[in-house]
């Protein structure tokens, strides 16, 4: 019997991530079904016909695809339990703009990084915490960056956390040094069961997955 | 109507900045456009986005809010009496952004490159994704539009404004190209779209003519080649 919420997923995926603790902030059943990208399954090709990429959210046989997306869509259907998103609407605003920040930034720099060396890692590297310098003098001292509350921007931000390890391995350097709040903030997340259970371990991205692709390339 | 005072910084050929002015007249909503020169960014506008140094920003009572499609969702949220831009249904919502991040993410970098492109051959490299795109966006409307004449169905919605502002931009890349890359033949969904989107009157006077429109961007490739910046 197909389950009503299906996500089609990549164990690594920062994006995929983010949808499974909007998910489990929810407290939305769903059925995981991992993808091999070097083989992608006729469903996922289907569900998203037009960047045939992962996460795909299907919800009753309908995809909703592209991650924040989903997390505003999830947001939008389960919307009596764990607001994502505040209610004012300059707040959204701001959420959404932070949000969108993240998307443009931390992806891009963080993968310049960990597939390059020499200068072309030291202008990502640069950049990178460029980037979380901002964002951490943008969370100030609150708690999450949604207040009292895991908000839309943690949920976008908190599955770089299985990552920050990859980085700094690569970059060899401490995200403690760079931005020690944004380390403890993630840390605060880490502790809610909706973002442990859904992050996987730093060490096997790095391990598993960085590293050997990185000597792959040529790079190590 | 107006909810307090409403100031957007842009430019007349911004599609980015029409999103805005599209979005501000379907909620009648009255404000003072500041524009700002080209090259020159203003104090104003570095403080109201520090971050990406860009237009359009909105400001309400004062505060800043940046990012176009930001902007929109803002105004229909602000302005809930006017008609609805985005869609009430949580799928049609997601189905809406999700086409344009399409658009922004790959229909318009693909669009952009087409004016600058030198030489038949780079001329039809340049063409092959942006005709790709308009074949998705067609089989897209087609899908979503409900008959139309809009992609929101009866009534002009958000991605016809995420969507629609770059019309411009395609009508100079037909003059400049000389191919009709929404036409009846190819795309008659939205050849249809496009005039029904042109001559709404929240659009009509904030798309840019095309002949003035050619002048800029060719101003501005002109810029680019003598200073490689």
């Amino acid at each position: 019997m197909t389950k009503e919420v299906v996500l089609l997923d990549l164990w690594l995926s920062p994006f995929g991530m983010r949808v499974r603790v909007a998910l489990a902030e929810k407290g939305v059943e769903y059925e995981y079904r991992e993808e091999d990208l070097g083989n992608k399954s006729q469903l996922l090709l289907q569900m998203n016909p037009v960047h045939k990429k992962i996460p795909v959210l299907i919800h009753n046989g309908k995809p909703i695809c592209e991650s924040l997306v989903i997390v505003q869509y999830i947001d939008e259907t389960w919307k009596d339990k764990a607001p994502l998103l505040p209610s004012d609407p300059y707040q959204r605003a701001e959420a959404r703009f932070w949000a969108d920040y993240i998307d443009k930034q931390i992806y891009s720099c963080g993968r310049m990084l960990w597939t390059t060396k020499g200068e072309e890692q030291d202008a990502a590297k640069k950049e990178l915490k460029e980037c979380f310098k901002l964002l951490e003098e943008h969370l100030g001292d609150r708690t999450y960056f949604g207040g009292d509350n895991l908000g839309f921007v943690d949920v976008a931000l908190i599955s770089f956390y299985s990552w920050f390890y990859a980085y700094e391995t690569c970059g060899n350097f401490k995200m403690e040094e760079w931005c020690p709040k944004i380390v403890s903030w993630a840390k605060t997340c880490m502790q809610r069961e909706s973002v442990s259970k859904s992050l996987v371990d730093p060490l096997k991205v790095c391990h598993d997955f960085v590293l050997p692709r990185r000597k792959t390339l040529g790079l190590d | 109507m107006a909810k307090g005072e409403v100031k957007l910084l842009g430019s007349w050929p911004s599609p980015y900045v029409m999103r805005a002015r599209i979005a501000l007249n379907l909620k009648s909503v009255e404000y003072e456009f500041l524009e700002e020169k080209l090259g020159v960014k203003s104090e104003l506008l570095l403080k109201s986005n520090p971050v990406h140094k860009k237009i359009p920003v909105l400001l309400h009572h004062s505060k800043p809010i940046c990012e176009s499609l930001v902007i929109v969702q803002y105004i229909d949220e602000v302005w809930s009496s006017g008609p609805a831009i985005l869609p009430s249904d949580p799928y049609d919502r997601a189905v809406a952004r999700f086409w344009a991040s399409y658009v922004d993410e790959k229909f318009f970098p693909a669009l952009r490159a087409l004016p600058m492109a030198q030489g038949k051959e780079a001329m039809e490299a340049a063409m092959h994704p942006v005709k790709e795109g308009l074949a998705l966006l067609e089989d897209a409307y087609a899908n979503h539009s409900k008959g139309g004449p809009f992609f929101g169905g009866g009534q002009i919605s958000y991605l016809d404004v995420a969507f629609g502002c770059f019309l411009g931009v395609i009508r100079v890349s037909e003059k400049v190209t000389g191919v009709a890359l929404i036409n009846e033949h190819t795309t008659p969904g939205l050849a249809g779209w496009a005039e029904e989107f042109c001559a709404h009157p929240a659009v009509e006077d904030v798309m840019p003519d095309t002949d003035k429109l050619t002048e800029f961007i060719n101003r501005i490739i002109k810029m680019k080649s003598q200073s490689p910046n």
